[in-house]
């Protein structure tokens, strides 16, 4: 079939980019939808054009990489999916296609459709861990852990990381994110011990990189590829409100 | 401590308690609104008068006011804040599976804060400042502003305002279907059985306080102009 | 030979490690504090390694290529990660697990190294737990386990389907809590372009900014090489895109041997190919074999709905061929049997590369709400690809290249053959002979990462107490920047016609064809005549569009694929000079009549080791013999 794309360009950080228009022949609907930008790519190295710069890595909805705002949603049509698992069935003869970076104070544009997350790591770094030396640990079923608080806290840790939580969002509120770590680790027993200085100090990171504030519209769970839900949410605001009446210093 | 009253999250709480309270006082208005359907309005009156009256009211009024004027400064602050988190805005963007008020929460707040004066000015501001007719119960011996004139007059005679209460109890009713279990998320009561729970107790609520006051006009329009 | 020292400790094998760690030097914490460590990249070994070195107190700096450590290809691991935990009670041991694994590897690896990892295996699971990482566990409050290829005991722990995501993010997570002390600075979207040696010892590496382009000079007092395996070597394989096998390469090239490059497992359970425009293959966890059947229909080009195909006339050929294990064999022996039906006609789908595997005899017996409950985010990830749902129809699967045993080459302490310069996790050769069990390279990587890294460049640091760091402007990081400035020039300024993924493309096609599955003497020499014809082409016809001086995407994949082009060459090499066939290693010269991989002990029971001449001069091969004293060296049979 044969597709239009509109597609953000952006030459680096600092320039100001705009929308260019392409127009691809011959896609099939068993590609996914990386390989068709793939195609479009070795398309425009051949006819001496810039390609376009998008991320991806593992193609297999794992390492979340990929992040494209597809048709105005994250990650594009389909539920619980990344981009890498969009495929072109999706799609009709003669569709156009807008694709867009992820827009965000938090996540400036570096290229094209690469944004720079590392606003993620910055969070990460607040608080996002348990202090646990090497050789530290006790024997694994020293600590027992209930079922239903193990299977809850992987749901919660299933997160990519990819951004759509952000991306999706009208705040670009970063919550979804950090309320699946700091759940995961609330959960669990070994977790708790820290748990009151990791919410504050992830939140006050989540606020000091621009993040926006929860306003419970739900975007982010309906966006995530990976159907974490907003539960968790409400878990870090009792755990942040707990956090902060209780704080000592 | 501190951090907490900068915190996106501490700003959003104080949008929740203040919501939570405004619900509160949404429903005490409604049940006395609701005596505006029995009788001749002496009920009316009587309670309307009651509450004018009550020392306990003359510390309630301000807190009321305090917060209202919490809620609609935090939602600026916020909202201002949250438009600054995304400068460049999307080309497209197809959110369907959002509810509408959710997304406007603050285009509503707005629109309820305009009826809310138009509101004052139709009675709280009469009431206070203004000249009302009396009205005498009990063989005399009791005398009361007739509150009751006050709200079928308005009512009956202009039926623009009828439109403008029912269009303004619309605006509060989307307001609460979002603002209500938002408010319990955002104190972290809820949880993954009780989100759909508070999300039908939201609509149940919002489909009895917007459609209890909406219901007054319609019933003054029944009443005496039908 | 001498260069070839494994430096294995004295002692029965049950205390080599122990006694070995207890006669160690070690570095006081003041002197840590003066020492720097580069280690790159950050998947399940490198950033356990990051993590704890800083813990000790070293400073280190880590690489990866990826926007966020988080990101490494260890995340995509999905079955499992093993343990000799025996907390069920069945029988295992660490002897257990080594011995399986000594086997599982068809005999081609070093006794001392796989002993030590299946003895520090518990104490991974211990860590792990405590940085919370979420194992499945039972209605008690236990971890859980389950059973994988290869093996006869249920040792395998896992987090769904997602094993290898959630132990990353507790070494992810163990890596930011050192960032955030400022013991670990970290370096992402950095393209490691050469390594530097000053005084013939590892002492920094030259980087490419991927975000400006700029080549940076980073130096230390030991570098760490945890880049993973190169099995996009095939393009199509089920590594992410861009996982390569660069920084091995140029270490390689700078002297360090490499080990055994031809040992490529490919696994069996792999989406088939569907299309041209693929570039990656999506796996299907090993553990879809606990329950699901292989078969191709017992007629040639039967083209019927596999669901009226009746019992009668299909050919469960595993179960036919090894009815001891059925569709429990190991991997390589799988992937040969599946390749060997689809190569005789019986294969089925679209290009009649593909075999079924199906789950209706399971999902009759079990209820779809059980095998729903096993593999449900697997069925779900095949339908979303496929367009196909496993609960109706079977799924077709057909091998895929995957992961590489072979390496550069370490000794016991994980030091390659430079000073100073280690390698760890799948980057390195050592623990998985010809062939690697499932649900043991997260065990491994793991491994080397918190357990035994530590302990052995200690030892190695010990000797560099009074070494000052180096400094970048040396000649040595002069010329190392320079010439890999002029490699990177060179690619724009060739201005040809092809692009570099269809440069890529083709190499994995020679590669599939010819030093994939299954091997032989004319394949292969016809495939050293085609990469190099293909190289050729590769350095007059190649496009490259931008500047080095930016983000360019295109440029990056080029220099990967240059690299891989001379790897591809010295693959062949290897699986040339083994005219034996082992584990994963098959070459059709060599094996029995039932058409079983046939090992030649008297000559092959060795390591190849190969040293790099210079460009365009053969490499020379070193044999460190493998000696085997604690188990008996058997016919690996699984019939």
């Amino acid at each position: 079939m044969k597709i239009k794309l509109n597609i953000w360009k952006q030459e680096n950080p600092k320039a100001k980019g705009k929308f260019v228009k392409y127009e691809l022949d011959g896609v099939a609907e068993e590609m996914s939808f990386l390989e068709m930008l793939d195609s479009l790519n070795e398309k425009l190295i051949k006819e001496h054009q810039e390609p376009v710069a998008f991320e991806h890595d593992c193609r297999e909805g794992i390492c979340g990489s990929c992040g494209l705002y597809i048709n105005g949603r994250p990650h594009g049509p389909g539920d619980e999916i990344g981009t890498c698992q969009l495929h072109m069935r999706a799609f009709r003869e003669g569709d156009s296609i807008t694709i867009e970076p992820w827009r965000a104070k938090g996540f400036p544009v570096i290229k094209d459709l690469i944004v720079d997350r590392n606003a993620f790591d910055k969070i990460m770094a607040a608080g996002g861990f348990i202090s646990i030396d090497m050789g530290q640990a006790a024997d694994a079923n020293a600590i027992l852990v209930s079922k239903e608080a193990a299977d809850k806290a992987f749901d919660a840790a299933a997160c990519i990381g990819c951004g759509a939580c952000v991306a999706a969002c009208k705040n670009s509120s970063a919550m979804l994110f950090v309320a699946a770590k700091v759940s995961q680790f609330a959960l669990l027993p070994q977790g708790k011990i820290e748990a009151k200085r990791r919410a504050l100090n992830m939140i006050a990171k989540m606020d000091e990189l621009g993040f926006g504030s929860c306003t419970n519209t739900g975007a982010c769970e309906a966006e995530c590829p990976k159907g974490i839900s907003i539960d968790y949410i409400a878990m870090l605001n009792r755990e942040y409100l707990c956090a902060s009446f209780s704080e000592t210093e | 401590m501190s951090k907490f009253f900068t915190s996106s999250i501490g700003q959003k709480f104080f949008m929740s308690i203040t919501g939570l309270f405004l619900m509160l006082f949404l429903l005490v208005h409604l049940t006395v609104n609701s005596l505006l359907l029995f009788g001749d309005g002496e009920l009316f009156n009587r309670a309307a008068n009651f509450m004018g009256s009550n020392p306990l009211m003359k510390v309630i009024e301000p807190v009321l006011a305090l917060g209202f004027i919490l809620h609609i400064v935090y939602a600026s602050y916020i909202t201002l804040k949250n438009m600054l988190a995304r400068p460049q805005k999307y080309k497209v963007t197809n959110n369907t599976k959002v509810s509408w008020a959710s997304k406007n929460m603050y285009i509503l707040g707005g629109l309820i804060l305009t009826f809310l004066v138009i509101h004052l000015i139709n009675f709280f501001w009469k009431i206070k400042f203004g000249t009302i007719t009396a009205i005498s119960y009990d063989g005399g011996k009791t005398e009361l502003h007739d509150v009751y004139d006050l709200v079928s007059g308005l009512f009956k005679g202009w039926w623009w305002y009828d439109a403008i209460y029912i269009l303004g109890a619309i605006f509060l009713f989307l307001h609460l279907t979002h603002g209500f279990w938002s408010a319990f998320q955002t104190i972290g009561w809820d949880n993954d059985k009780w989100i759909s729970r508070l999300k039908t107790i939201a609509y149940i609520y919002a489909i009895i306080v917007a459609g209890g006051f909406a219901f007054i006009p319609i019933f003054f329009l029944l009443k005496y102009v039908v | 030979m001498s260069k070839l020292d494994s430096k294995i400790p004295e002692g029965p094998l049950a205390e080599k490690w122990s006694k070995y760690k207890a006669s160690m030097k070690l570095v006081s914490p003041l002197n840590k504090k003066k020492l720097d460590i580069i280690v790159v990249g950050t998947g399940i070994a490198g950033a356990p390694a990051a993590a704890t070195l800083a813990e000790l107190g070293y400073n280190v700096k880590s690489f990866c290529f990826q926007d966020t450590a988080r990101r490494a290809h260890s995340v995509a691991a999905q079955g499992g990660i093993n343990a000799a935990k025996n907390y069920k009670s069945d029988g295992d041991s660490v002897y257990r697990l080594f011995y399986d694994m000594i086997k599982g590897g068809d005999f081609r690896a070093r006794e001392a190294n796989v002993y030590r990892i299946a003895e520090v295996s518990n104490a991974i699971i211990d860590q792990l737990t405590a940085q919370g990482v979420p194992f499945a566990r039972e209605y008690g409050g236990t971890l859980a386990n389950r059973t994988f290829g290869g093996v006869q005991v249920s040792r395998t722990f896992y987090a769904q389907g997602q094993t290898g995501q959630q132990v990353l993010l507790g070494g992810y997570s163990a890596l930011k809590r050192q960032v955030s002390l400022g013991k670990v600075k970290m370096y992402s979207r950095r393209q490691m372009l050469d390594l530097v040696i000053i005084d013939g010892k590892a002492r920094g590496i030259i980087t490419r900014n991927l975000v400006t382009g700029e080549i940076e000079r980073h130096s230390a007092h030991a570098v760490v090489l945890a880049t993973g395996g190169y099995g996009t070597i095939y393009y199509l394989s089920t590594l992410a895109v861009n996982s390569n096998g660069s920084a091995a390469w140029q270490a390689y090239k700078k002297g360090a041997f490499f080990g055994n490059p031809s040992f490529v497992q490919i696994h069996p359970t792999s989406i088939p190919v569907l299309n041209d425009y693929q570039c990656k293959l999506t796996l299907m966890s090993e553990s879809l074999r606990n329950d699901g059947r292989i078969w191709v229909p017992k007629e040639k080009g039967d083209k019927r709905d596999p669901n009226i195909i009746p019992e009668d006339e299909r050919d469960y050929f595993l179960e036919r061929r090894y009815p001891a294990f059925g569709n429990l064999v190991p991997r390589d022996v799988a992937s040969r049997a599946a390749k060997e039906r689809c190569d005789a006609g019986f294969g089925v789908g679209k290009t009649g590369l593909a075999v079924y595997l199906d789950f209706r005899d399971s999902v009759k017996k079990q209820g779809e709400k059980a095998i729903k409950g096993k593999y449900g985010n697997l069925f779900d990830l095949y339908e979303k690809i496929t367009g196909e749902s496993p609960y109706k129809t079977p799924m077709m699967i057909y091998p895929a290249g995957h992961y590489t045993m072979g390496g550069l080459w370490v000794d016991y302490n994980l030091m390659t053959t430079i000073p100073g310069l280690f390698a760890i996790g799948e980057a390195n050769f050592s623990d998985h002979g010809a062939n690697r069990l499932g649900a043991s390279s997260l065990m491994q990587g793991a491994g080397d990462g918190y357990c035994i890294l530590p302990y052995t460049i200690t030892n190695y640091l010990a000797d560099e107490i009074k070494t000052k760091l180096p400094s970048t402007d040396t000649p040595e990081f002069e010329e190392a920047a320079k010439t890999a400035k002029e490699r990177l020039d060179k690619f724009l300024s060739i201005n040809g016609k092809q692009t570099a993924t269809s440069f890529h493309k083709r190499l994995g096609h020679i590669m599939w064809n010819y030093c994939g599955m299954s091997r032989n003497e004319e394949g292969l020499k016809k495939a050293l005549q085609m990469i190099d014809d293909l190289q050729k082409e590769f350095w007059s016809d190649l496009k490259i569009p931008g500047k080095v001086e930016e983000l360019n995407q295109e440029l990056e994949k080029a220099s990967r694929i240059a690299d891989f082009l001379e790897l591809a060459k010295l693959m062949a090499l290897d699986a040339l000079n083994r005219k034996e066939s082992c584990g994963a290693h098959f070459r059709e010269e060599s094996q029995t009549e039932g058409g079983e991989a046939q090992r030649i002990d008297s000559e092959y029971s060795y390591v190849a080791a190969w040293e790099y001449q210079g460009d365009n001069k053969e490499p020379k091969l070193h044999k460190e013999e493998l000696k085997f004293e604690n188990v008996e060296v058997k016919v690996r049979s699984y019939k």
